[in-house]
């Protein structure tokens, strides 16, 4: 802890130094980096602080923001489709997308935080900002609907209503978690809820979710697969086998690519002779679209679409879903691929949250009041999912070769 | 009993579980119109439909991974390789997908799909299109492989490759499908994991399986007529999970062994076999186990030298002569 005296993270944070918002935010920048290196190991673990927020505008630190820099122009929700979701979806609808929003920001800082503390191990990738895609998309979707997913999921598996104490354990690899300790943060399911993972190998599991969509057209259900991937997949030759097919067949594939700019740490542009990804689609001769990724009535909306094109055997469609992340890529990338000031930009200008925050406080569907309860609320979901996940106990070593096979006639080994 | 031919046995497995389950489709290149690249698929599409029997573009790893996702969304997808070298393109969705879907969701999926074609060496073919690779596949937890020897045992093993409700690799040797073989007429199931003694002797045993097991039943029969040595023939059939009590209960008797196996030697099905017996029936063994396998080499193309790579009647009867100090 030489390196770091500052008691920025520690629980004696003072009001002077919270004014000065900016300076703050971008120590503890610098501290998390140095976390994610492996430099400070034991900073997490003193007493939690909830005021400073690692994560950009929550909404609490928001307001002390746009109070002392007046240059933020916080982008607005597109007018017309949130007028549209709000004749569709109606209020209540719209405050649980806030809520599922907020609570996997905040699910993301603590998972974060328990990284650190090494209670969550391997390969841990972080959703925080690009929660309005996961949010408006599982929105648009119904129960009997697919997903079939990536390995940065935590969002989806908390957007499709799974239990943050069942995600939060399967990270701790306990045998409370929602794949028993056997996944981790890569690989989250959960069949009831047609949830079916959580794949590791970039590109992979799109052909899995074109299956998906197979069986579901081949049962004749009324039913589509959300099949999510990163700009980082997109090359993948699988990514363009799977997207012939489902084109050919009509599949009821809705392809949701999760834009955030940087495959690891590599640019978008230096790896893509395409920038506009939905052109991607006209070889396929598939419908396609670019979407705002941060403006979570505009991925509902372009879901919604998708989804009724699907189940009317129209075929299938591929979104270019621009967002972007504010962590690393897995919390051992220090992200020194890419300026502090491009991060900051899309928190101050596009945060998802702060956006619908925004939007739902202008329509006085709801007060900053009714706001900062909800934070509290899902800090508390949060904070007890990581004291379930701490107390659950590891899987039972007598399990460790069950459920290879349905049936095995023989020994394992 | 009837004779009919290798494929012909497949496409009698097919027909019957397509028409007992409905959740059975068969998709790969070729299958459809033109009635399989080998014809084992022959006359499917006319009996069920392009529904249920569908033409791929040539994109093996994009239509395996298809596969995959339809068996955990609950289908039983037939997923046709035209050949196992084909299938070396889609081992990512195989391994890291089929094979780690049950186990990594800690039982909540099931991944009931069967990937079957053509494997093994071909004649004249060269290296890219002759070789035996269900090393690649019996490495791997989570998947099971097959590889029958007979008509008779391609149909009954088929059947249960479809039913299974584990991914299971259906190796087919491609110069076995106008081998022709008694097969019963009635249904009949073969188990998973279980082989047979091919030909029972007392004084040797060889095991293999596939197309090599012809092979071993021609050695035999030289050494029993020139050297009145009898050798069993083992067939392992299932290649992961291998039937230990079956080649245990052989090597107790004959306390001599020839593993024989088409694929290469370094890091095979014929090498974790030896080694297993080595392991746990040493005290059994009247000599080390002698093993047959393809040079380790790619494959030549030429006439004279391909046969010279591949395992042979006579290099098996060399082995079993060292095996009984012959």
């Amino acid at each position: 802890m030489a390196l770091y005296s500052t008691p920025i993270l520690g629980d004696n944070l003072d009001a002077s130094m919270r004014a000065n918002y900016t300076f703050v935010r971008a120590d503890a920048r610098a501290v998390l980096n140095n976390y994610y290196l492996g430099l400070i190991e034991d900073i997490a673990t003193g007493p939690e602080n909830d005021d400073i927020d690692l994560e950009g505008h929550m909404a609490k630190t928001e307001t002390t923001t746009e109070t002392t820099d007046d240059h933020i122009q916080i982008e607005e929700l597109d007018e017309e489709l949130a007028t549209k979701a709000r004749e569709e979806l109606g209020d209540e609808k719209i405050i649980e997308m806030l809520r599922s929003m907020v609570l996997q920001r905040r699910f993301e800082q603590h998972a974060g935080r328990a990284y650190q503390r090494r209670k969550i191990k391997g390969f841990c990738h972080l959703y925080s900002g690009q929660e309005a895609v996961a949010v408006g998309s599982m929105t648009a979707a119904t129960d009997d609907d697919y997903v079939v997913t990536h390995y940065r999921e935590h969002g989806h598996a908390l957007a499709r209503g799974m239990e943050p104490n069942g995600v939060m354990a399967e990270l701790f690899g306990k045998k409370t978690g929602c794949a028993g300790g056997r996944g981790g943060s890569m690989h989250l399911y959960d069949v009831e809820r047609n949830f079916l993972g959580g794949w590791g190998i970039v590109g992979g599991q799109i052909a899995l979710g074109n299956g998906v969509a197979f069986a579901a057209k081949y049962r004749d259900e009324e039913a589509v697969c959300l099949s999510y991937l990163g700009d980082g997949a997109i090359h993948q030759g699988i990514v363009h086998e799977t997207l012939n097919m489902a084109a050919l067949w009509n599949l009821p594939l809705i392809a949701i690519v999760e834009n955030n700019e940087y495959a690891m740490g590599t640019a978008l542009e230096r790896v893509s002779a395409v920038k506009e990804l939905e052109k991607k689609a006209l070889s396929y001769d598939m419908a396609s679209e670019t979407v705002d990724g941060q403006d979570v009535f505009a991925v509902w909306d372009a879901i919604s679409r998708a989804r009724k094109r699907a189940v009317t055997g129209e075929g299938p469609t591929w979104l270019d879903v621009r967002t972007y992340r504010y962590h690393g890529h897995s919390m051992t990338d220090p992200a020194t691929y890419r300026t502090k000031e491009e991060v900051d930009e899309v928190r101050d200008l596009r945060d998802p949250i702060v956006r619908l925050r925004n939007w739902l406080v202008n329509e006085d569907i709801l007060t900053q009041e009714d706001i900062d309860a909800i934070d509290d609320e899902m800090e508390k979901v949060v904070k007890d999912s990581v004291k379930f996940a701490d107390e659950s106990d590891f899987p039972d070593v007598s399990t460790l070769t069950d459920n290879v096979y349905v049936e095995w006639p023989a020994e394992i080994d | 009993m009837r004779e009919i031919a290798f494929r012909e046995a497949l496409n009698e497995a097919l027909a019957e579980e397509m028409k007992r389950d409905e959740d059975v489709f068969l998709m790969g290149e070729e299958v459809a119109e033109y009635n399989g690249a080998y014809k084992v698929s022959k006359g499917l599409l006319d009996q069920f439909g392009p529904r249920r029997v569908i033409d791929t573009p040539i994109v093996e790893a994009g239509f395996a991974g298809l596969g995959v996702g339809a068996a955990l969304a609950g289908l039983r997808p037939v997923i046709e390789m035209m050949t196992f070298n084909f299938a070396i393109l889609a081992l990512d969705q195989v391994v890291n997908h089929a094979a780690k879907a049950r186990y990594m969701s800690d039982g909540q999926l099931s991944c009931p799909l069967v990937i079957r074609g053509a494997g093994g060496a071909g004649g004249s073919l060269a290296a890219q299109h002759s070789q035996s690779l269900e090393a690649h596949y019996a490495h791997i937890p989570g998947l099971k492989v097959m590889m029958p020897s007979t008509p008779r045992d391609a149909k009954g093993m088929l059947k249960t490759a479809i039913r299974d409700p584990d991914p299971v690799i259906f190796i087919e040797s491609e110069v076995l499908y106008g081998f022709k073989g008694p097969v019963p007429e009635e249904e009949y199931l073969i188990p998973v994991g279980k082989g047979e003694i091919k030909r029972e002797g007392a004084d040797c045993t060889v095991i293999s399986w596939s197309r090599t097991i012809h092979l071993c039943l021609a050695a035999a029969e030289q050494m029993a007529e020139e050297h009145g040595i009898e050798v069993e023939v083992l067939d392992l059939r299932t290649l992961r999970p291998i039937d230990k009590a079956l080649v245990a209960e052989s090597v107790k008797k004959t306390n001599r062994v020839v593993v024989a196996e088409e694929g290469w030697p370094w890091a095979s099905v014929g090498a974790s076999v030896a080694e297993s017996i080595s392991r746990e029936l040493f005290d059994w063994l009247d000599a080390p186990v002698a093993r047959v396998h393809q040079r380790d080499i790619p494959m030549p193309y030429a006439y004279n030298l391909e046969p010279e790579s591949l395992p042979s009647e006579e290099k098996i009867i060399e082995a079993i002569r060292k095996v009984c100090y012959l």
